[in-house]
């Protein structure tokens, strides 16, 4: 031992410490990998040493390493043993390294609990910090769960330093743990009013980030934090407070209405400009709370308005940014008052900060109306050209289109113009929003038919520009453009000036370095187009013309047959048949042109997105039933062929006349007439001149609203959106002029309702054209969308919980071990299938049952099913955990074979245990029941912790609880100190009528070979209206041997060395009659028994524990035909045969 | 959370989380990456706030920084907090590393790593903010710094004599002084049963 200490010192002269180590990475710039690897070895050598300070130095070392992106996973058990020294500097250390790399998923964590727990009841605070700090980062479930308790008391703690620490990290236990935020949240409230301000800060800190993710719940809270606000003069809680405020109003304006005032006050006072900026904001979410008809508060917007120009007029660029920021959020609500500083955004535009610029983008998304969307757009094209990064360039493209297509184009007075601005768009290099614009395009020609024609001439244009097909391979973001022109060129060729013009230009050889998905709309729209060229040319009587376009159509498609693309590869040589067969009958003078056409009759019209789930089931129809019934396989290949063969001969022949004659064509035109006005969904374009083109035949004149051109239809060459704009500027002039006159004629009849200023508003300017923006289709009877659309993985949705209903006597946090707990009061629960140890679990539900039945709201039931589906989650997560483990540890000993299957892998699901309690009856009287359980500890040798459950079962009052035993000579109770032997130990807490509660009580043991039995007392008084009695209540306690023992995880091959060792006595027992599944036998054992399997193969499992004072218990035990045999190995005799003894009456009930 | 910057990158940045959810690790090292590069291209004279956007994994987030010489200290916050507030901690924050290291530098933080997470602790937890009144903070400092003296500390005389030797360039120090094999081999014996 000497020796190794020696070693250990002369080795530890020689260890880097953190300086070394950073100053030789430092050192080592041009070999860094090399040498932190190095170094990680040699962490590796100093975490094998005994001495804490050594490891302590490493993980040190390690933290750092963590924190240039090393893996340090690996040292996570050292981590924990250098957080369980007793030197603060070394926890300190250990603390470190655990909150920087220990997350939900790192298996030790749950060996921490214990050392934790220690940790927070410390007598030195800093220890208690220290471990809260720690806790904070990596706080899981399961510990959340079992310290909640500590924490909850820890809140109470003399020192403020502990106080403020453990208020601020029930937030953590409460994300984790929503069960625990009602039985803490009095407490929490009650810390508000802290007279440490720190203590202060974290309880405002925590109650406010609960209450913005849901703040309804925390109205009530209200009076409370105006209190605060109206008092507290440190700006950081007066800051939490107010923002607190802005989330609360939108659920009750009448509190906006109140904070008005104290608000603008503070804003008029403050000089803080943080808190400055923090009162407009609320204000401004007051104000958008309140209905916006109050005229007594637009001195409010003014105010905020005003100031939040001074921030943005500042110099200081953080308050330009907020400022703008703030100013977005007026607009959504005022716009009126915002709109007045457009020259101050405008201007923001210029700033040399791209975060202000893109705000102000922002801001500008929603200032633009009908009046100015031309102006502001052009604006922004100049920053196109001038953007110089392409990031901004793109977001400056998405802005714009997002500006103009707001709301169903809401804006857009000239259509025209919009696409010369796409096309101007297109022009862009190396951008990556090709797609938007082309979707735009696609959006723009199908939705607004009066502009299709000018679309076409555009895109034709498009096509016919070398530009884009040219530098497709290095800009192959806005060739996507093309497929957007090349389908509305196919799809309304009837528009088209020059087809056949635009039709060579889609045939170009050049065409065939498009990505495959625009060669493919390609290949289909030069078809459409062919069609409708053929058309034209026929009824012309062009028959020759017609076969020049046939010949053109035969000669350049191979080259799209020859396509790597599986898509255009396919439609081409489709196509190339089509066409070669209309060749020969052109050439027998056959006229086609009517039956090509009539392959893309029809009209496309945009559907909604969300139409198909909107179709509603009809009554009667059910989704999964078999319409036929499924045939037998043989029956079903029979079938086929025939079916697809069926039309072989008609192909033969040549193409199908179609059948629509004149008269069939008009009845089905009235027909989709009816269903249009009886479609709620389509918007019918009002009586104009133009309906009358409805009434002509042919399925080619689809309604198409005429335009009444005021500008000229052809731009020469690509067009320039700034003369629309100009010609924009005079037609309204026009019809300015117009409508003054008409106003004045007006105005002496209707004088009161014109009393208003006259200003030129968004509603008096009219469209250039007449616009019917067709609304995507939506099927007949769709539902109205009540679609919630809350995401049910959010992790703050468990945290919804009323906060206000009275607390219920189930609802306390799980005291030490309390996940074991379930008292067999109720004979019935026996029936429940639960697994071991969620015995806690249905305990739970049922009570919420039983509330459920006495408050029959609607909303409760709601509530109560999340933290349900909330458990049912966890759970599974912990089977897989436990599986997890065993997997780890079986993969340690290959030597198990195929046959060893993981232990409760699985089966579980299959055969539910029936529910276990460690719990046990201790005494009973009218007044109250007792249970309890012993537990051993490993930190304290001999000594045992007993939990007892005290429930009152009589309608007094019951106080001055006070326990007593007998103390042996063996088994002693611990007393608090200068306490006699006989004296009692008090019971921290009084029980009011119907209440439980528990209390523990620690006894130190000599001998754990026996089991023991003490002689106790419990004395209380029992209050009630008569008056008060002293009662008392004998018991007496039982402590097993298996109440000393602990369950004690163990490794394969430590298990397999412990047996080879030798020094272990064997003792064995067998029972007979066993009706109960090896599973549950196991399970059973491990429960009852706290043991921990350590292998299972077939019906046979090896299994593990350890006596607090250290004994190591192996079990092998063996499943026979209707019996098990145990046989056990230890390193005392007596306590295993006495163990035995014990398992023999266990096994004996199964 | 608090990382700071790799020996390559000119300046020291020191990159603090104020989020409540802890992000995964490479998460966590992907912004530390992308932030130098978006912070370090910033001119002095533009705002210091930086939206998260696909950075952090949603608009919620915001980087929010102050320069110092050769020195960054960026914030990674949630709405939740107020940004010109944020500010103002950081100030608090530095005006507190000056007081516990005396005239801090930059060698400071990056010999002393651990120290500067101290105090970090004392301002920032679990992604809350825990203390904004600079005394308090240097009190505690000053009381937890006393109880590691009387501990000892980590590197306590004789390491520092030792850490003064080593710095003599000396060859190569054979790394393991061999006393004997302590280790007590386990024989191979038969299995259980």
């Amino acid at each position: 031992m000497a020796l190794k200490m020696v070693k250990g010192s002369i080795d530890r002269m020689f260890d880097k410490n953190l300086q070394d180590l950073v100053r030789g990475i430092r050192n080592h710039k041009e070999d860094e990998a090399k040498y932190i690897s190095q170094c990680i070895d040699e962490i590796k050598q100093e975490l094998k040493q005994d001495n804490i300070a050594v490891k302590a130095n490493a993980v040190c070392k390690l933290t750092y390493l963590q924190m240039l992106g090393y893996d340090i996973s690996w040292a996570a058990f050292n981590i924990i043993e250098v957080m369980s020294a007793s030197k603060f500097t070394f926890k300190r250390i250990g603390y470190l390294a655990a909150s920087q790399c220990f997350h939900e998923g790192t298996d030790v964590i749950m060996l921490t609990t214990n050392q934790i727990r220690k940790d927070l009841s410390s007598p030195s605070q800093y220890d208690t910090g220290v471990a809260l700090t720690g806790l904070s980062c990596f706080v899981t479930p399961d510990l959340a769960r079992d310290l909640a308790n500590d924490i909850m008391t820890l809140m109470s703690h003399t020192k403020p330093y502990i106080r403020k620490k453990a208020v601020l990290i029930m937030y953590k236990v409460f994300l984790k743990y929503p069960e625990s935020l009602r039985p803490a949240f009095p407490r929490l409230k009650e810390k508000l009013e802290d007279p440490d301000p720190g203590v202060q800060s974290a309880a405002v800190n925590v109650i406010c980030e609960l209450a913005r993710r849901n703040p309804k719940n925390y109205l009530s809270l209200a009076p409370l934090f105006f209190k605060l606000m109206t008092s507290s003069t440190n700006n950081w809680v007066l800051i939490k407070i107010i923002k607190l405020f802005g989330a609360l109003t939108p659920l009750e304006p009448r509190l906006g209405k109140k904070l008005i005032e104290p608000l603008t006050n503070l804003i008029h006072s403050t000089s803080a400009m943080s808190l400055l900026y923090e009162c407009v904001n609320t204000v401004i979410a007051v104000l958008i709370s309140l209905s916006s008809g109050m005229p007594n508060h637009s001195a409010s917007i003014q105010l905020c308005v005003q100031k939040l120009r001074i921030l943005i007029e500042d110099s200081d660029q953080n308050l330009k940014y907020l400022g703008l920021l703030a100013m977005s959020k007026i607009l959504r609500t005022h716009p009126k008052s915002v709109q007045a500083h457009k020259d101050l955004v405008l201007q923001c535009l210029d700033d040399k900060d791209e975060s202000i610029r893109l705000r102000a983008l922002d801001l500008l998304y929603g200032m633009v109306s009908k009046k100015n969307l031309m102006e502001i757009v052009k604006k922004l094209m100049t920053h196109v050209d001038k953007a110089e990064g392409t990031t901004y360039r793109d977001e400056l493209l998405t802005k714009i289109i997002d500006i103009c297509s707001q709301s169903n184009y809401q804006h857009i007075t000239n259509f025209e113009w919009y696409i010369s601005i796409l096309v101007e768009l297109t022009r862009l290099e190396g951008t990556r929003h090709g797609h938007l614009i082309a979707a735009q395009m696609l959006d723009v020609a199908i939705r607004v038919k009066a502009i299709r024609k000018f679309a076409v001439s555009q895109m034709s244009a498009l096509l016919d520009s070398a530009h884009l097909v040219a530098s497709s391979t290095q800009r192959n973001g806005i060739c996507e453009v093309l497929y957007a022109a090349a389908w509305i060129c196919g799809e309304f060729s009837e528009h088209l000036q020059e087809p056949h013009q635009t039709l060579e230009a889609m045939l170009r050889p050049k065409v065939t370095t498009l990505p495959g998905h625009i060669q493919a709309v390609y290949v289909q729209n030069v078809v459409k187009l062919y069609a409708s060229i053929l058309q034209q040319k026929e009824q012309a009587a062009e028959t020759e013309a017609a076969q020049e376009v046939t010949q053109l159509m035969v000669e350049r498609l191979p080259q799209f047959v020859q396509s790597a693309d599986l898509e255009v590869q396919e439609r081409a040589s489709c196509i190339l048949q089509l066409v070669k067969h209309i060749q020969k009958l052109q050439a027998k003078d056959v006229p086609v042109a009517e039956e090509v056409s009539a392959l893309f009759a029809g009209e496309l019209n945009p559907v909604a997105p969300k139409a198909q789930k909107k179709v509603p089931v009809p009554e009667g129809l059910d989704l999964d039933a078999w319409i036929n019934e499924p045939l037998s396989d043989s029956e079903s290949e029979d079938e086929k062929p025939k079916a697809i063969f069926h039309d072989e001969e008609q192909r033969q022949a040549k193409p199908r006349q179609p059948e629509a004659d004149e008269e069939e064509l008009a009845r089905r035109r009235e027909a989709r007439k009816q269903e249009q006005a009886n479609n709620p969904f389509y918007i019918k374009s009002s009586p104009s001149p133009q309906k009358r083109y409805q009434d002509a035949p042919g399925v080619e004149h689809i309604p198409v609203v005429q335009i009444d051109l005021s500008v000229p239809l052809k731009v020469p060459g690509l067009p320039m959106s700034d003369q629309y704009v100009k010609l924009e500027e005079e037609r309204r002039h026009r019809q300015r002029l117009e409508k003054d006159k008409r106003k004045k004629k007006k105005k002496e009849k209707q004088a009161r309702r014109h009393s208003a200023l006259h200003t030129e508003s968004d509603e008096d300017i009219a469209p250039a054209q007449q616009v019917d923006i067709v609304t995507e289709e939506m099927p007949e009877n769709a539902l109205p969308s009540d679609e919630d659309d809350k995401d049910p993985n959010d992790p703050y949705r468990a945290l919804d919980i009323d906060l206000d209903k009275p607390l219920a006597d189930s609802e306390k946090l799980p005291v030490q071990k309390h996940r074991n707990a379930e008292t067999s009061k109720s004979p019935e629960k026996e029936d429940v299938p639960v697994i071991e140890k969620k015995s806690k679990k249905p305990k739970k539900k049922e009570k919420k049952h039983k509330e459920k039945g006495r408050e029959k709201g609607r909303k409760k039931e709601k509530k109560e099913k999340k933290p349900s589906k909330h458990k049912k989650k966890k759970h599974r997560k912990e089977q897989e955990e436990r599986s997890a483990d065993r997997k780890k540890s079986k993969k340690k000993q290959p030597a198990g074979g195929g046959a060893a299957e993981p232990v409760e892998n699985g089966s579980l699901d299959e055969e539910p245990l029936p529910p276990m309690s460690s719990y046990c009856l201790l005494a009973e009287n009218s007044y109250i029941r007792m249970t309890y359980e012993v537990q051993g500890s490993l930190q304290e040798d001999s000594r045992v912790t007993v939990s007892i459950v005290l429930e009152n079962q009589s309608s007094s009052f019951l106080k001055n609880m006070e326990l007593n035993v007998l103390d042996s000579l063996n088994t002693k109770l611990a007393r608090p100190e200068g306490s006699s032997v006989h004296d009692g130990v008090p019971v921290p807490f009084q029980l009011p009528p119907g209440i439980s509660n528990e209390a523990q009580f620690v006894f130190t043991i000599q001998s754990i070979a026996m089991a023991q039995k003490l002689k106790g007392t419990l004395t209380f008084i029992a209050k009630n209206d008569e008056g008060s009695t002293h009662e008392k209540l004998d018991f007496k306690l039982h402590f097993s041997c298996t109440s000393y023992l602990i369950t004690t995880p163990c490794y394969s091959d430590a298990f397999a060395k412990l047996l080879e060792s030798g020094d272990l006595s064997m003792s064995s027992i067998k029972v007979d009659g066993i009706s109960m599944s090896f599973q549950n036998l196991l399970a059973k054992i491990c429960f009852h028994h706290h043991f921990s399997v350590v292998e299972r193969v077939n019906s046979c499992a090896s299994m593990y524990s350890r006596s607090i004072q250290g004994h190591h218990v192996c079990l092998l035990v063996k499943k026979g035909e209707k019996s098990v045999s145990v046989d056990g190995k230890c390193s005392d005799s007596t306590l295993l045969s006495n163990l035995l003894e014990e398992m023999r009456a266990t096994l004996a009930t199964c | 959370m608090y990382k700071s910057s790799n020996s390559t990158c000119p300046s020291t940045f020191v990159i603090i989380f104020l989020i409540k959810d802890i992000l995964p690790e490479e998460i966590q090292q992907q912004i530390v990456r992308e932030t130098f590069h978006l912070v370090l291209k910033r001119d002095d004279n533009i705002c210091n706030f930086l939206e998260g956007g696909s950075l952090i994994g949603g608009s919620d987030y915001k980087l929010i920084y102050r320069h110092y010489a050769t020195l960054y200290f960026v914030f990674c916050v949630d709405s939740s907090e107020s940004e010109l507030g944020i500010l103002d901690l950081i100030q608090v924050f530095v005006e507190t590393l000056d007081k516990c290291f005396e005239n801090v530098c930059e060698l400071d933080l990056i010999f002393h790593m651990d120290k500067v997470h101290y105090i970090l602790q004392e301002v920032v937890m679990g992604g809350m903010v825990l203390e904004t009144n600079m005394n308090e903070i240097v009190a505690q400092m000053e009381a937890q710094n006393r109880l590691e003296k009387s501990e000892g500390g980590l590197s306590a005389a004789p390491a520092r004599a030792v850490s003064a030797v080593k710095n003599i360039n000396l060859p190569e120090i054979p790394r393991n002084i061999n006393i004997g094999d302590l280790n007590i081999k386990v024989p191979n014996l038969s299995q259980f049963v």
